[in-house]
C-alpha cells in the first residue's frame, strides 16, 4: 500500500498550482475594483455579469486541465480520476470560475472542448452553471429560468427535470470542495497569525485556535475520502467523499469568515466568495440527501 | 496513489485469517467487565496464542502496513481486544524500546510480547491531569533506589498490573518540564495501595494509586534523570497514533448492525435518521482511509508517529460519540436498558475525548505544533 502522493503527481499539483495560482492572486478574479482612494468605500464598484475570459480557458486547456483522462492517442495525457482529482483540488483552491467539471467531461464527446476552445455547461441534478455563457449544453436546457446567483461568479439556470448523476461529477465537485476547504484553512490560519487585539496575535486565544485546528482536521479527513474514492472509483467511496468534502468547505469557509472579524464580512475580503461557491457546489448532483440515501443503501446492501 | 497491498502483506493477511479461523472457535467465553482476575487471564491467554503463532511482535517489529492488516482482520474475525495488556503492548512497550537500555529492554520487552505481565500507566494525577507536566509525585535518591511518594489517580487496570510506567518529580527546583523522569515501577512493591474506582458506565476500569515511600531501583528509570518529558512525548505519540485504529474496523460493523436493527424494528423507515446512518458510514469510511494515508505517510518516513495522531484521535473520538448517540435513537427507549447491546458501549464512548488527552487539549496541539499558531498566555 502506497497511499501517497507519487513523484509525478506532486509535479502536475504544482504545475497547475503555478498557473491557477497566479491567475487567481490578480484580484480575484476581476470582481474587487482596484483600490482608487477614500470615495471608494462609498461607492463600491458595480456588480458586472460574471464571463469567462476566453484566453484563460484556452490556458486551462494547454495545461491538460480538460484533456487530462483521454488516450494520448486522443491528444490527452492518458492520466486518471487520481490525477483529475490534483487537478481540480487546485481549481478549488484558486477559486477558478466557470463549467470546469462539465468541460472536463465533455472532453472526448464535444469537439474544441479538450483544447478549451469551446466552453460546455451542463444539466447537474436542477441546476445548470454558466449557460449564457456555453457555447454547448449537455444535454440540453429546456424550460431553463434564471436565478439571481448567490455567487457572484457562478451564473445558475434551474431546469425542471433532475438529470442522470455522473459519479465523476460527483468526485471532480469534491475534489474542489477539499481545495476550498485547503484554502479556507489557510486564509484563516495567516489572519490568525497576524491580526492582533489585547495586545497579542488572535490565534493565541484558544477559541480561535480551536476554529483552525477543527478546519485542519476536517481537510485531512476529507483529504483521505477524496483521494481514496479517486483510486477506487467506487461510487459509495464517491458518495462518502463529497459528504466530507462538502462539510470541510462550507464548515471551513464559514470559520474562516468568523476568524475574519468584520473584514470577513465585507466584499472586499474573498472569504464570502469561497464560502459561496460551496454553497454551489454542495447542491450538484442532488445535494447531499442523494449521497447519504446512497451510503444509507449501501450499510443493508446484501443483507436480505 | 494506491491502495493495493504487496504480496507477501496479502499473503500474511491469507495466512492470519486462515488462523484466525483455526483459533477462535477454541476460546472459552469472554469473563464479565468486572471480574479483573479472569479478565487478565483471558486477555493474557489470548497474548500467549498470538505469541505461540508468531504474531505477538506485530505492533513493534512489522511494516506499518502489516499491522493494519493485522487490526483489520482480528477485529473483523471478532478476536479479542488487547485489553489488560494496552498499556505495556501499545505504549510503555514501544517506548522501552525505543529509549530503554539493552539490558532494559531484555527485562521488560519478553514478559509484555508472552502475556506473562501487565503494564499500567502513572502518568495522572489529582491535580495534574491536562497539565501532566505539573505533576507532584516526589522521587529522592537514596544510594541504589529512588524513594517515592505521591498519587496517581484514573489509573487503568492498576489492579491487575505488574509493573507501572511512572513519572516523577526528580528535581523540584527545575522548571517543571524539566524537572521530570520516567520510572519502572512494581506494583509489587511495599508502599503501594490500589484503590479502585467505579466508571459512569458501572465497572472498575481505572484506581487511585497511593505511593507511600515505594523504593524503586535506579536501574528503572528509562533515560536520563530529569530527561522524563522527553520520554513521555515518545510514550504519548504512540498512545495517540496507534492506539485506536482496530476500533475504526469495529465501529464500521457495529454500524451495519445498526442499520439491521432499524430494518427489524421498523425505524429505517424514518429518512432523517436513515440518513443519519448514511452519513456515520460517509464518517467511518472517511476515517479508515485517513488511517491508510497515515500507515501509507509512516511507512514512508519510518520512525516514531507523529502529531497526525492528534488529527485522527479528535476525528474518531467525536465519531465514535456520534456512532452510540444512533444507536440509542435506533433502540428508542430500548436504549436506557443496560441490557440491550450498544448502550455500555454508548457509555464508554465518553470517555474518548477525554482519556488520552482531552479534545481541547488535542486542538491546541493541532493548532500549536502542526499549524504554528503562537502559544497563549
Ligand atoms: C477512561 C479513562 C482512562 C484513563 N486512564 C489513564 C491511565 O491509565 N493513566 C493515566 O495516567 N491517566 C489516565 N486517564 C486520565 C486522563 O489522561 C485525564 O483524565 C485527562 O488527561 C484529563 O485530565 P483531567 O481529568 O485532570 O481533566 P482536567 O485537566 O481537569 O480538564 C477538565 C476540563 O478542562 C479542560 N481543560 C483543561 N486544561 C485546558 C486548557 N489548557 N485549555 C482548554 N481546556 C482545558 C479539559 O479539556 C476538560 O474539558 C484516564 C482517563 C479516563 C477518562
Amino acid at each position: 500500500m502506497r497511499f501517497q502522493l507519487t513523484d509525478d503527481q506532486r509535479a502536475l499539483r504544482a504545475a497547475v498550482r503555478d498557473v491557477v495560482g497566479r491567475a487567481s492572486s490578480a484580484g480575484a478574479w476581476g470582481l474587487v475594483a482596484p483600490r482608487g482612494g477614500a470615495a471608494d468605500v462609498h461607492s463600491p464598484a458595480p456588480l458586472k455579469a460574471p464571463r469567462i475570459d476566453r484566453g484563460f480557458w484556452r490556458a486551462l486547456g494547454d495545461l491538460g486541465v480538460f484533456s487530462l483522462r483521454l488516450a494520448e492517442v486522443d491528444g490527452g495525457a492518458g492520466l486518471g480520476l487520481p490525477e483529475a482529482v490534483l487537478v481540480f483540488e487546485e481549481l478549488g483552491w484558486a477559486l477558478v470560475p466557470g463549467p470546469l467539471v462539465a468541460t472536463h467531461l465533455a472532453a472526448g464527446v464535444v469537439p474544441g472542448a479538450a483544447t478549451g476552445e469551446v466552453v460546455v455547461a451542463a444539466a447537474d441534478g436542477s441546476l445548470v452553471e454558466w449557460l449564457d455563457e456555453a457555447d454547448v449544453v449537455l444535454p440540453g436546457a429546456e424550460g431553463a429560468v434564471a436565478l439571481r446567483s448567490v455567487d457572484p461568479l457562478t451564473p445558475l439556470h434551474r431546469v425542471p427535470a433532475p438529470a442522470r448523476i455522473d459519479p465523476v461529477a460527483v468526485l471532480l465537485t469534491a475534489a474542489e470542495q477539499l481545495g476550498t476547504a485547503v484554502r479556507v484553512g489557510e486564509l484563516a490560519v495567516q489572519h490568525a497569525r497576524t491580526r492582533e487585539q489585547f495586545g497579542q496575535p488572535i490565534g493565541a486565544f484558544q477559541a480561535v485556535k480551536h476554529l483552525c485546528a477543527q478546519a485542519l482536521v476536517r481537510v485531512e479527513v476529507a483529504r483521505a475520502a477524496v483521494y481514496a474514492a479517486a483510486v477506487t472509483a467506487d461510487p459509495v467511496d464517491i458518495a462518502a467523499a463529497r459528504l466530507l468534502a462538502d462539510e470541510a468547505a462550507v464548515r471551513g469557509a464559514r470559520d474562516c469568515l468568523q476568524v475574519h472579524g468584520g473584514m470577513g464580512f465585507t466584499w472586499e475580503s474573498e472569504v464570502h466568495l469561497h464560502l459561496k461557491r460551496a454553497w454551489v457546489r454542495a447542491r450538484r448532483a442532488g445535494g447531499n440527501t442523494e449521497s447519504e440515501e446512497l451510503l444509507a443503501a449501501d450499510l443493508v446492501a446484501g443483507v436480505a | 496513489m494506491d491502495l493495493t497491498c504487496t504480496p507477501e502483506e496479502e499473503e500474511f493477511r491469507a495466512r492470519l485469517r486462515e488462523w484466525l479461523a483455526k483459533v477462535l472457535p477454541t476460546l472459552s467465553a469472554k469473563p464479565s467487565p468486572d471480574d479483573w482476575p479472569a479478565r487478565r487471564v483471558y486477555d493474557l491467554g489470548w497474548q500467549r496464542m498470538l505469541y505461540d503463532a508468531g504474531y505477538a511482535d506485530v505492533h513493534w517489529d512489522a511494516s506499518p502496513t502489516t499491522r493494519l492488516i493485522f487490526l483489520e482482520e482480528t477485529e473483523k474475525a471478532g478476536a479479542p481486544y488487547v485489553g489488560a495488556n494496552f498499556v505495556g503492548l501499545l505504549h510503555a512497550g514501544p517506548t522501552i524500546a525505543a529509549e530503554g537500555t539493552a539490558e532494559q529492554r531484555e527485562r521488560w520487552l519478553p514478559p509484555v510480547l508472552r502475556g506473562d505481565e501487565v503494564w499500567c500507566q502513572g502518568f495522572s494525577e489529582p491535580d495534574a491531569g491536562s497539565d501532566l507536566a505539573a505533576l507532584r509525585t516526589r522521587a529522592w535518591r537514596d544510594g541504589d533506589d529512588y524513594v517515592v511518594s505521591g498519587s496517581k489517580i484514573w489509573t487503568s487496570h492498576a489492579e491487575v498490573a505488574d509493573w507501572c510506567e511512572l513519572l516523577v518529580r526528580t528535581d523540584p527546583a527545575a522548571p517543571k518540564h524539566r524537572g521530570i523522569s520516567w520510572l519502572a515501577m512494581p506494583m509489587d512493591a511495599p508502599g503501594i495501595t490500589v484503590r479502585p474506582l467505579r466508571t459512569l458506565a458501572g465497572s472498575a476500569e481505572f484506581a487511585e494509586v497511593f505511593l507511600d515511600e515505594v523504593r524503586v531501583p535506579v536501574g528503572n528509570r528509562v533515560g536520563d534523570e530529569n530527561d522524563g518529558w522527553r520520554v513521555t512525548m515518545v510514550t504519548l505519540s504512540f498512545e495517540r497514533g496507534t492506539a485506536f485504529v482496530g476500533e475504526v474496523v469495529a465501529c464500521r460493523r457495529v454500524l451495519g448492525e445498526l442499520a439491521q436493527e432499524a430494518r427489524r424494528n421498523g425505524r429505517w423507515d424514518d429518512s432523517v435518521l436513515r440518513r443519519r446512518l448514511g452519513r456515520l458510514n460517509a464518517e467511518f469510511r472517511a476515517l479508515w482511509r485517513l488511517t491508510q494515508w497515515n500507515v501509507s505517510e509512516a511507512e514512508a518516513s519510518g520512525g516514531v508517529p507523529g502529531v497526525g495522531g492528534s488529527v485522527f484521535k479528535l476525528r474518531y473520538s467525536h465519531a465514535r460519540q456520534e456512532l452510540y448517540d444512533a444507536a440509542a435513537e435506533v433502540l428508542g427507549v430500548e436504549s436506557l436498558d443496560l441490557e440491550r447491546p450498544w448502550v455500555l458501549d454508548r457509555l464508554s464512548s465518553l470517555s474518548y475525548t477525554i482519556a488520552a488527552g482531552t479534545s481541547q487539549i488535542q486542538q491546541n496541539i493541532v493548532a500549536e505544533r502542526i499549524l504554528g499558531l503562537p502559544k497563549g498566555r
